[in-house]
């Protein structure tokens, strides 16, 4: 992980580590805070805990997302403080420049960029202020007579992050729960990196192709990084630690305690590994789940 | 059989919300009180309720009540996994959305949501969540049912920011604009609070029908922002029933996390 984030992550770079709620690069963000890269530019629909922690920990000029919240918990205090008017007039810090859409604007606006169009156009945001307080979305007048629509621009990463089930050494990635954007996120990459709970070989790649969602001809790193994605989850491997995003409230209300947090998490420790250790072994069972295998399906033999 | 008197002012607000999904067919779930509302209604009066979750999933048959909706529960069981793509190009933009099911920071009378700030936007006093799908749900499913806690900070005269547009400033407007640009809704249908339950009458404007069990008209009008709109003629909301309030305690929410 060190190794794919200091060559391929760099400063001033637009940065996506994408999964909603699901398959989140913990490990990714954690480094690019550890390795202090800066004025980044963070894409997420949902910046969710990862984000508050990056800008916290100072990476980030700006964010582009939309939703901004801590699910079923709150709001993300650490993000807010450098937006609201309060605590920026009192830090004298600049506020974090924002760029807000709509969840099916901002996967528009990956779609744009992963198929080469120059905007992704979509019935939403009509008669709402999201277009005036944006002015990146805008209206647009159909070809064929039949009406006007709102118009996202194409968001192209320099670097997108998918976490994954396995991949191969060669980054074939597959997938299985919840999809999020990640497959348009990473095609519309410029530098693509995956972070896998597993290595395997390329032969079950082969078992199940329709499995993958992201081909290694777009990857240029593959990070073996397991439990890399809590306190997110893995569907099959281990659960959402809802108790870290219920800890992480009273943590993130104060400076101090973020900043602390985020000394004996991350700054003072050299890896995921002594993340995990950290953490507990009783802690990591507690989130294993039962099993629910699928069926196996027949691709058949045509030789 | 009625527990009355029993029971919580929002395990009152849940159960209402879910007995007004009756004989409706797909349901797009949003986060918060709506996971919750929806998922009673599954297990009561619309059992053959899809529920559909922005984060990707049709169908889906959650075993446990999570925090967050984009849950591993969601997946495991359901009828399919889409990418975020198909759910709000195909399922939402290609109408196949019954109700939207939507939470609210600040509703007006016409039913025009604010969930990204309060104050100004660009200096905000509280920065909110913001969209999310919110915006193209409003617009696309073919009614919104709205479920919040009614005060004054709440149910304003003017929101802050209209994230999500209701009947904009009344029923012609609105309709005008639906018809003009193609929305596939129209628009808000219903709002259950923990005093009550509004419809939208012919001006588009929210109307008091149900009043709530210990809820008065009194206590109505010092938690909302403007002079409500009441119906001729009022209705009780009938209380929880035993087993909507097990449901609710002992399989939905055993920790009082949307209850309390």
């Amino acid at each position: 992980m060190r190794d794919a984030i200091a060559e391929l992550v760099r400063d001033g770079d637009t940065v996506a580590i994408e999964g909603f709620t699901h398959l989140i690069s913990f490990a990714a963000g954690h480094e690019i805070v550890r390795q202090r890269k800066r004025d980044l530019t963070l894409a997420r629909l949902t910046p969710d805990v990862i984000y508050d922690q990056m800008v916290a920990g100072g990476v980030a000029r700006k964010l582009i997302f939309s939703w901004l919240g801590n699910p079923g918990v709150g709001g993300l205090n650490a993000i807010r403080r450098r937006i609201e008017e309060e605590p920026v007039a009192a830090s004298g810090e600049p506020p974090l420049e924002v760029e807000e859409y709509s969840h099916f604007g901002m996967v528009g606006r990956y779609m744009a960029g992963a198929t080469n169009l120059p905007f992704f156009p979509l019935r939403s945001y009509f008669e709402s202020d999201l277009p005036k307080v944006n002015p990146l979305i805008r209206p647009v007048e159909s070809p064929y007579g039949d009406g006007v629509v709102y118009a996202v621009p194409p968001l192209k990463p320099d670097v997108t992050v998918v976490h994954a089930q396995r991949a191969s050494a060669a980054g074939d990635t597959q997938v299985w729960g919840l999809l999020g954007c990640q497959k348009e996120a990473a095609f519309a990459a410029d530098r693509v990196i995956v972070v896998v709970e597993e290595l395997v070989d390329e032969s079950v790649i082969r078992a199940d192709p329709n499995r993958t969602i992201i081909p290694g001809l777009i990857v240029d790193a593959v990070v073996v990084e397991p439990f890399g994605a809590h306190p997110s989850y893995v569907q099959g491997a281990y659960d959402r630690d809802n108790r870290f995003y219920l800890d992480w409230d009273p943590i993130s209300r104060d400076e101090a305690a973020t900043q602390a947090w985020l000394r004996d998490w991350v700054y003072d420790l050299d890896g995921r590994g002594a993340y995990v250790e950290k953490l507990g072994a009783e802690r990591v069972a507690s989130l294993k789940p039962g099993p629910a295998p699928s069926g196996s399906v027949d691709y058949g033999s045509y030789r | 059989m009625s527990a009355a008197g029993d029971f919580t002012q929002s395990e009152m607000m849940i159960v209402a919300a879910a007995r007004e999904l009756a004989g409706q067919r797909v349901c797009f779930v949003g986060v918060g009180l709506p996971n919750i509302a929806v998922n009673l209604a599954k297990r009561t009066v619309a059992a053959d309720l899809e529920l559909v979750y922005e984060a990707g999933v049709f169908g889906a048959r959650p075993a446990r009540l999570p925090l967050s909706i984009g849950d591993p529960t969601i997946v495991t069981g359901a009828t399919s996994v889409t990418s975020m793509f198909e759910l709000f190009g195909f399922y939402l933009q290609g109408g196949l959305i019954d109700v939207g099911f939507l939470g609210a920071a600040q509703i007006d009378r016409f039913g025009n949501i604010n969930t990204t700030v309060i104050g100004d936007y660009d200096r905000p006093k509280t920065r909110l969540p913001g969209s999310g799908g919110a915006c193209e749900i409003a617009i696309n499913a073919r009614e919104v049912f709205v479920i919040m806690r009614q005060s004054k900070r709440s149910f304003v005269d003017r929101i802050d920011f209209r994230t999500s547009p209701g009947n904009l400033g009344g029923p012609d407007g609105a309709a005008r604009s639906r018809s003009e640009q193609g929305w596939l809704g129209r628009g808000p249908s219903v709002v259950v609070t923990d005093l009550g339950i509004y419809h939208f009458d012919d001006a588009g404007e929210m109307r008091l029908d149900s009043l709530h069990p210990g809820a008065t008209l009194d206590g109505v009008r010092e938690t909302i922002g403007w002079e409500p709109k009441v119906a001729d003629h009022v209705a009780t909301t009938p209380a929880p029933t035993d087993e909507e309030l097990r449901l609710i305690r002992v399989e939905l929410d055993p920790g009082g996390a949307y209850t309390k």
